[in-house]
């Protein structure tokens, strides 16, 4: 009886298929197309040369020199048959793996670049590429670590912005004074939460729309930092703001690899101490008692209270604790970079983490990936730019900020935030 | 023991003793003051004054985490599970075993949900997620819960308000073992035939005191008096249908929520003029996602809707009002009315652009409010005045406003979803007759309820849904079993075949005595299944 009554259901339900999703094959036909036009067909005659040694390799590997037609035509032609596999697929309504637009958005830049660096003649510095496009990314992923374990935990923070700019600020002040850029490292995390106790004090305590303090915050931040750098730091910069480096601290022979060995392994140690942030958040959020927790305050915080757990308490304590975070990555762009602090110098770094957070759908894994992409485009953006291409360079420029939008808009889809997210728990 | 909100006593001066493995029932009507007073008795509330003993002890509960540590276990109505978590994880919750660093030791949460799980055959799965599972699943793991913490004294409440009949039975088979086992629980309803089924002690709410104690062997109208103070007659009166032409068609109708997941599956029916069809089944079976289909506010993925030989499919919710369709919401309080608008102001949401209550952008302020007084006249709104906001109003006459709304146009087809919910015996009746005046004026009626009671007191025929489907349209004598089994999927022919046995009583119909007489019998059935 009851097998009855699933065939009957299932035979019923094959007519209710969902409507074909075309936006993908769409994006990616668009896509091939553009790249076997340009690129291939009405490609520069020329070589481009990717270029993988820098300086001190355990050993060199030679340039990779190819013509750019070539390469632009066969790369092109596999993304055409990439797009017609979308088309496909999507008739027969299986969804694509995420393999998918990962690699052919590596194969499209990797065609753009062969373009690129054509005509010219010009090198493209693979290793420089990435090496910046990680640097890029640290804010942003300390800056998205931090909205997953606020959003998680029920707390809407848009004021990472601020937390960046108040982190970087204290960083650099402290570290100056100090002269030791280690002690900025330890400052920085006090800035970020800091800014955190303001925004829980207001969402939990009076509990005000968080999104309105979010952005009060970091206009709060961007006013007192920029109010001091005007009028204390820049009387005596040699006192209050002189540049202090982290050093790198490359780890032994892993350093040494190719490529990835270099970007990875020779950094310094807040990169490390990122590296081992994402990690521990992956297992902790989703394995430990303090994730569980955490997971529950966010999504039903009335079930958490029924068993016990003290919701305002959890929220505030998580809070804080991200807001450390992020004030952390907002080191990154002085001590971390060896830069003196300027104003506004997180440069909405603060928004796109949060934008990060989103496409990497709250999780930390995610949220690195997504982070990294945005870092990358950055970086494709600044690498372009210096060695010279027919594209404008303010639409270089914009590169990062439209990966966000498509990003954002349209991989996206269906995410789902913590179900309590933004509303306040009173009893 | 006394809890005040407001000005408002929610609680005057409550006495209630618990004997140890006994099932005692609290009895009162929606708001009476049940859930407030166990909400209190579970640390969620501070009372404002009184004291609770636990074996002639006096305690004090600064949160639910001290009622836990004493022995007492709540089943909330509205059930505290995340839905993302699983059972494993819902149920360590609070109370998690860890490896070293704070690591949760899954393994200990699934072993420990097992070991409950099977020592009441409660069928299981650790691993699965709490939103995949059926609401009579996830009961089962809110009690699962309540035990793993050893749980002496367990507060049920409202549990049978989301189950099927069979459910229902299933869940006074636990409590009847739990209370073998020793445990003490208190049953919060205000079902009479449940309580007469299981309980071994009854005490009555109303208003919020003591109304009396009463023993399971009074009969349901005795029950029924002394919880709403006076006396009610169960059922509405009403004269035989008179159904004229099928005005309102459905066909295959398909519709696909947005994880698409099939919410109404393949739907058809007809509705004729004069008659009442009542859609019931078990909540989210698909009833909403229907009524909300017909109105506007989703649209189908297939099928057509007709009314009067047109196809609404594809118009605007604008356009399907003004084809004369009125629409009773199923959650009065987002979706029936604008809490802060004035009351006036609430009963012409639907026609404040059209005259005599516009006249191009202004609107008529005489005119509204002389509408909104005859209105409440008509239909009986106890209220300070037109001008207050709607939130100051009592659940039923706030039902009244949007009922003097929704029947205040003339009507080619009238839908209601859950007209009743949360309101006390007297607005339903008041509700129920205002229905059926609908019905004998010749609009077709769809009234989609949960409460086999309303289906009973207002159908003509009556149309089950399961998991989106139409299960079977069948009349309004069908036995209370049948719709039970249909309830739970069971097709229409093989429910009637299964209960022909037992349901020569309720054959007469909906009067009076054959209904008492069926319910009696089906209370008895499950008594005597679970011995």
């Amino acid at each position: 009886m009851t097998a009855q009554i699933l065939e009957e259901k299932s035979a019923s339900q094959s007519k209710a298929l969902a409507p074909i999703v075309w936006k993908f094959p769409i994006t990616y036909s668009i896509l091939a197309l553009v790249s076997l036009i340009f690129f291939g067909i009405l490609g520069r005659d020329g070589e481009t040369t990717f270029r993988i040694a820098t300086g001190g390799d355990f050993f060199a590997i030679p340039d990779v020199v190819v013509s750019s037609t070539v390469a632009g035509l066969v790369l092109s032609i596999i993304l055409v048959i990439m797009a017609a596999a979308a088309i496909y697929f999507a008739i027969k309504r299986v969804t694509l793996a995420a393999w998918f637009p990962m690699v052919f958005g590596i194969l499209f830049v990797v065609s753009f670049l062969a373009w690129a660096g054509g005509g010219s003649g010009g090198v493209i510095p693979l290793t420089t590429l990435l090496a910046g496009a990680l640097a890029l990314s640290v804010p942003l992923i300390f800056g998205a670590m931090c909205g997953l374990v606020g959003e998680r935990s029920g707390i809407i923070n848009i004021a990472i912005e601020g937390q960046l700019l108040a982190g970087a600020f204290l960083a650099a002040v402290v570290a100056s004074v100090v002269k030791n850029p280690y002690a900025g490292l330890l400052a920085a995390p006090i800035a970020g939460a800091l800014v955190a106790v303001v925004l829980t004090f207001f969402a939990v305590k009076y509990w005000v729309n968080q999104i309105i303090i979010g952005v009060v915050l970091n206009v709060l931040v961007v006013g007192l930092t920029s109010f001091l750098y005007s009028t204390v730091l820049t009387q005596n910069p040699e006192l209050w703001n002189a540049r202090q480096k982290l050093p790198n601290l490359p780890i032994p022979l892993l350093s040494d690899i190719p490529i990835l060995g270099r970007v990875l392994f020779d950094q310094n140690i807040l990169v490390y101490i990122m590296y081992v942030v994402v990690i521990a958040l992956q297992i902790f959020v989703f394995r430990s008692k303090w994730g569980l927790r955490m997971r529950a305050v966010g999504e039903h915080p009335k079930a958490a209270d029924t068993v016990g757990i003290k919701v305002n308490f959890t929220r505030v304590r998580n809070t804080l604790m991200a807001g450390a975070i992020a004030g952390l990555g907002g080191a990154f762009f002085t001590v971390g970079s060896g830069l003196a602090f300027g104003k506004e110098m997180s440069a909405g770094q603060g928004y796109i983490a949060l934008a990060a957070m989103i496409l990497g759908k709250w999780n930390p894994k995610g949220a690195l990936l997504a982070a990294l992409l945005f870092g990358f485009s950055k970086s494709l953006g600044n690498t372009l730019q210096s060695i010279g291409t027919p594209v404008a360079n303010e639409l270089l420029l914009m590169l990062p900020y439209i990966v966000t939008v498509l990003a954002v808009a349209g991989f996206v889809g269906r995410v789902r935030p913590p179900a309590a997210e933004g509303v306040p728990y009173v009893k | 023991m006394t809890k005040v909100f407001g000005s408002f006593v929610a609680n005057d001066h409550i006495d209630l003793t618990i004997e140890p493995g006994e099932i005692h029932a609290l009895l009162g009507e929606n708001g009476a003051g049940k859930s407030t007073m166990m909400n209190v008795l579970y640390g969620l509330y501070d009372a404002d004054g009184g004291e609770i003993l636990i074996d002639g002890k006096p305690v004090k509960f600064s949160g639910p985490g001290d009622a836990v540590a004493a022995g007492i276990g709540m089943v909330h109505q509205h059930f505290m599970l995340v839905p993302v978590f699983t059972v494993a994880e819902s149920v360590a919750l609070g109370y998690e075993p860890t490896k070293s660093l704070g690591l949760l030791d899954l393994a200990e949460a699934r072993k420990k949900v097992r070991d409950i799980s099977s020592r009441f055959n409660f069928n299981i799965d650790p691993d699965a997620l709490i939103e995949d599972l059926p609401v009579g699943a996830q009961q089962r793991v809110e009690i699962i819960k309540a035990l793993s913490r050893d749980a002496e004294i367990l507060i049920l409440d409202e549990p049978t308000a989301v189950l099927t009949p069979q459910e229902t039975d299933e869940l006074i088979s636990i409590m009847r073992q739990l209370k073998e086992q020793g445990t003490s629980i208190v049953f919060i309803t205000h079902k009479l035939r449940e309580v007469r089924a299981i309980a071994d002690s009854i005490t009555v709410i109303r208003r919020g005191k003591i109304v009396g104690e009463a023993s399971p062997e009074s009969t349901e109208a005795e029950l029924a008096s002394q919880m709403v103070g006076r006396n009610v007659s169960l059922t509405t009166e009403k004269d035989t249908a008179d159904p004229g032409d099928a005005t309102f068609k459905v066909r295959n109708l398909t519709v696909v929520d947005k994880t698409e997941n099939v919410v109404v599956d393949d739907v058809s029916f007809d509705l004729h003029r004069g008659e009442i069809l009542a859609v019931a089944g078990v909540q989210g079976n698909g009833q909403t996602e229907l009524a909300e289909t017909i109105i506007g506010l989703t649209e189908p993925r297939l099928g057509t809707i007709t009314l009067d030989g047109k196809n609404l499919v594809g118009q605007s919710v604008k356009s399907r009002l003004g084809s004369g369709i009125g629409f009773v919401p199923e959650d009065r309080s987002t979706d029936g009315i604008i809490a802060e608008f004035a009351i006036r102001e609430n009963m012409i949401l639907d026609v404040y652009d059209r005259a005599p209550y516009a006249k191009g952008l202004n609107l008529k302020s005489a005119v509204i409010t002389e509408a909104a007084k005859r209105k409440v006249d008509e239909f009986d709104i106890r209220l300070g005045s037109v001008f207050d906001p709607i939130a100051t109003l009592s659940g039923g006459n706030q039902q009244k406003v949007v009922l003097s709304r929704e029947l205040g146009r003339d009507l080619r087809l009238f839908i209601a979803s859950q007209p009743t919910r949360g309101l006390d015996v007297g607005s339903i009746e008041f509700v129920h007759k205002r229905v059926i005046a609908e019905r004998d004026a010749g609009t077709p009626c769809l009234i989609v309820s949960t409460e086999l009671d309303e289906v009973y007191g207002l159908a003509d025929r009556i149309a089950v849904m399961y998991s989106g489907r139409i299960v079977g349209i069948v009349g309004a004598d069908t036995s209370r079993e049948a719709l039970g089994l249909m309830m739970a999927g069971v097709p229409a022919e093989e429910a009637l075949a299964a209960t022909a046995g037992h349901d020569d009583a309720a054959t007469a119909g909906h009067d009076d005595a054959a209904t008492a007489a069926s319910e009696t019998n089906s209370a008895t059935t499950s008594a005597e299944e679970t011995k």
